[in-house]
């Protein structure tokens, strides 16, 4: 999967390779070895500068011989506390068994917490959209979600607050991943931007297709409309008419006056026209504004003035209006199609 | 309601039904009644959708004695299987099955909710078609009011129309007290702690036809549910945006008043219906 991890024997292969560690991507030795990546850890992480060796398979005091140290390192991940003495005896004759297994969790919290940096990086975010490509995320249960493919967030980037959850694109709702195993994996090593980052970092997925439609084909018509920044049929398509439950009963719909009837439609709701959902154009088809900085924008306005326009009309003729100037520049440059250049450009990844 | 299923134990032990409800993947299912299963009333119309019908009743009331090779041995079994979850999907709109299903409801027997604001309500199974072969299984939750797909592919492989489309709405119409809170809280994308404006659109407007729901209902004076209080438009995240969707209320209101022509018509069918529920006899409608 990465390009950039070292051998497969390294710590950071073999934590990912654990069992309920499927969500993780491989941090590169290059992204942890940037100390400005790293900035604030050492105050969050109790022994950070061994934790930092360990991720990184350095050996304290003798650099040479590197296929040796992953060895161990490896052994210590099998059975950290069991093989601790033993191996902690060879790297290093002043630690103890329960030194090593304090540096092993010290070292899963940091690789955790540099991983929430790492993939919302551009390396980092790109590795995730392979993985993501492969399902390695899980689907959604809600049924008619029709298994779209969710992505791992957490609800704090605070660790030791909540466990990982999987972000539905179709609904735009989280959920608890269907496998216990991944209820002991932190959800702040995933942080609460990666989700949203991800959609925003890669608007050509056409959330429709489930895994199994998976094509490499990510090439859109060039005239797909766009509402507030992202192409409008990608706003959450597993919402809206037709994709929200309504109880029956013999085939009565139960009524929302009744006690028991449907009070969570709004939840999966979405309009029928999604341009409504464009406020700044409505704001400014109302009248309030009149200083329009956007050349599509003022000519939608003038058209709803002209035509004795509604907002509305002037939203639907937006709707027809090609792709919103940032979206097509963003096109142009499909194979890196990331905000995340500005950051490169201001030195954020220094291995880029 | 824990009566019914004390007083209705009866002394004779049915060890096919004891074995298909114990069996790994049958979870789901609750034990019908000897009573129920021997009124032919209960059975009309199923002669003709199950094969072998006759033997397939005698093996599920224990009463098989054919002597047969294993092969017609395992079509009735089959076939005994679909009898008992087309029966099953009547019988638990009864009083009595409704009561056993409440039981395992309140055991979670069908698994919890997915989502993270249902804070793991438990869910119920349903159909999304009461015409057996169609639609598998799919589970309800009632905090969410949305389905779900069960977890296990053992699950996820049973029909649909072995619960029905109607059961999981008749068991709150008839145990109104267990209608969960409804809970407005829910999960808004964010990048660096900012909100997403595609998705923040979508989530005021969705506030807006929450607002007018409750706004509806209150002119109605019917309860809404909601644990929140009623002030919903004072939630502090929509403060800022309280402008923005009055301005979308009118455009909505008149959408979603045109889309459901028939509101009023179900409001009629929503109350009588739980009669229906009450009555052991009634059989789904497919």
């Amino acid at each position: 999967m990465s390009t950039s991890s070292g051998t497969p024997e390294s710590w950071i292969s073999s934590f990912c390779s654990l069992l309920g560690h499927e969500y993780f991507a491989e941090v590169s030795e290059d992204f942890i070895e940037d100390d400005f990546n790293l900035t604030g850890l050492q105050n969050q992480v109790a022994m950070y500068k061994e934790a930092l060796e360990m991720i990184l398979d350095v050996e304290p005091e003798d650099d040479e011989d590197d296929e040796e140290d992953e060895d161990e390192d490896e052994e210590d991940i099998s059975g950290d506390v069991r093989d601790g003495p033993r191996a902690g005896e060879r790297r290093h004759h002043s630690r103890v068994a329960s030194d090593l297994s304090v540096i092993e969790s010290s070292a899963e919290m940091l690789y955790g917490l540099i991983h929430q940096r790492f993939i919302c990086s551009r390396a980092g975010i790109q590795q995730m959209s392979e993985k993501y490509d492969l399902g390695h995320f899980g689907v959604c249960p809600r049924t008619n979600c029709n298994q779209t493919r969710t992505l791992p967030v957490g609800l704090s980037d605070t660790p030791g607050e909540d466990t990982v959850k999987l972000f539905c694109p179709s609904c735009l709702d989280v959920y608890v991943p269907p496998n216990s195993r991944f209820q002991t994996v932190d959800g702040a090593f995933f942080g609460r931007t990666f989700g949203a980052l991800f959609l925003l970092t890669f608007p050509e997925y056409d959330l429709t297709r489930s895994v199994a439609e998976t094509a490499s084909n990510l090439v859109r018509p060039a005239d797909e409309p766009a509402i507030n920044g992202v192409y409008a049929r990608n706003i959450a398509p597993g919402l809206g008419h037709g994709k929200i439950y309504e109880p029956r009963i013999y085939g009565f719909r139960v009524s929302e006056v009744a006690r028991s009837g449907p009070r969570m439609q709004w939840l999966r709701d979405k309009p029928n026209d999604l341009s409504i959902l464009d406020e700044a154009l409505h704001f400014a088809g109302e009248g309030h504004s009149d200083d329009d900085d956007d050349d599509d924008q003022s000519m939608a306005v003038s058209n709803a003035n002209s035509a004795s326009g509604r907002s509305a009309a002037a939203a639907r003729r937006h709707l027809a209006a090609p792709p919103h100037p940032r979206l097509q520049q963003r096109q142009r440059h499909q194979q890196n199609g990331s905000p995340m250049a500005v950051d490169a450009a201001n030195g954020a990844e220094s291995e880029l | 309601m824990d009566d019914y299923g004390s007083e209705s134990e009866s002394d004779y032990t049915s060890y096919w039904r004891d074995w298909f409800i114990s069996s790994r993947g049958n979870e789901y299912f609750c034990e019908i009644d000897e009573e129920y299963l021997t009124d032919r009333f209960n059975l009309t119309g199923l002669n003709t959708e199950v094969q072998y019908y006759q033997y397939a009743l005698d093996l599920v009331t224990d009463v098989f004695d054919l002597d047969c090779d294993d092969e017609m041995r395992e079509t009735i079994e089959k076939s005994a299987r679909h009898l008992y979850g087309l029966v099953h999907a009547r019988y638990i709109v009864t009083t009595r099955g409704l009561a056993k299903m409440l039981d395992k409801y309140k055991k979670a027997d069908f698994g919890k909710c997915p989502r993270v604001m249902c804070n793991s309500h438990p869910l119920l199974p349903m159909g999304l078609s009461d015409v057996p072969n169609l639609k598998p299984a799919k589970l309800y939750c009632a905090r969410c009011e949305d389905t779900y797909n069960p977890k296990s592919s053992r699950h996820a492989s049973i029909d649909g129309a072995y619960f029905g489309t109607s059961f999981h709405n008749i068991l709150f119409q008839v145990y109104p007290a267990l209608i969960p809170a409804k809970s407005t809280e829910r999960y808004v994308p964010r990048v660096y702690g900012f909100k997403v404006h595609a998705a923040a659109a979508l989530v005021r407007w969705q506030n807006g036809v929450r607002g007018d729901m409750r706004r509806r209902l209150r002119k109605m004076e019917v309860e809404s549910g909601f644990k929140d209080g009623e002030e919903d438009l004072e939630e502090e995240d929509e403060d800022d945006d309280e402008e923005a969707d009055e301005e979308h209320h009118h455009l909505q209101l008149t959408e979603f008043r045109g889309g459901n022509p028939s509101l009023a018509a179900g409001g009629g069918a929503g109350p009588s219906s739980s009669g229906f529920a009450g009555d052991p006899q009634m059989g789904s409608v497919a």
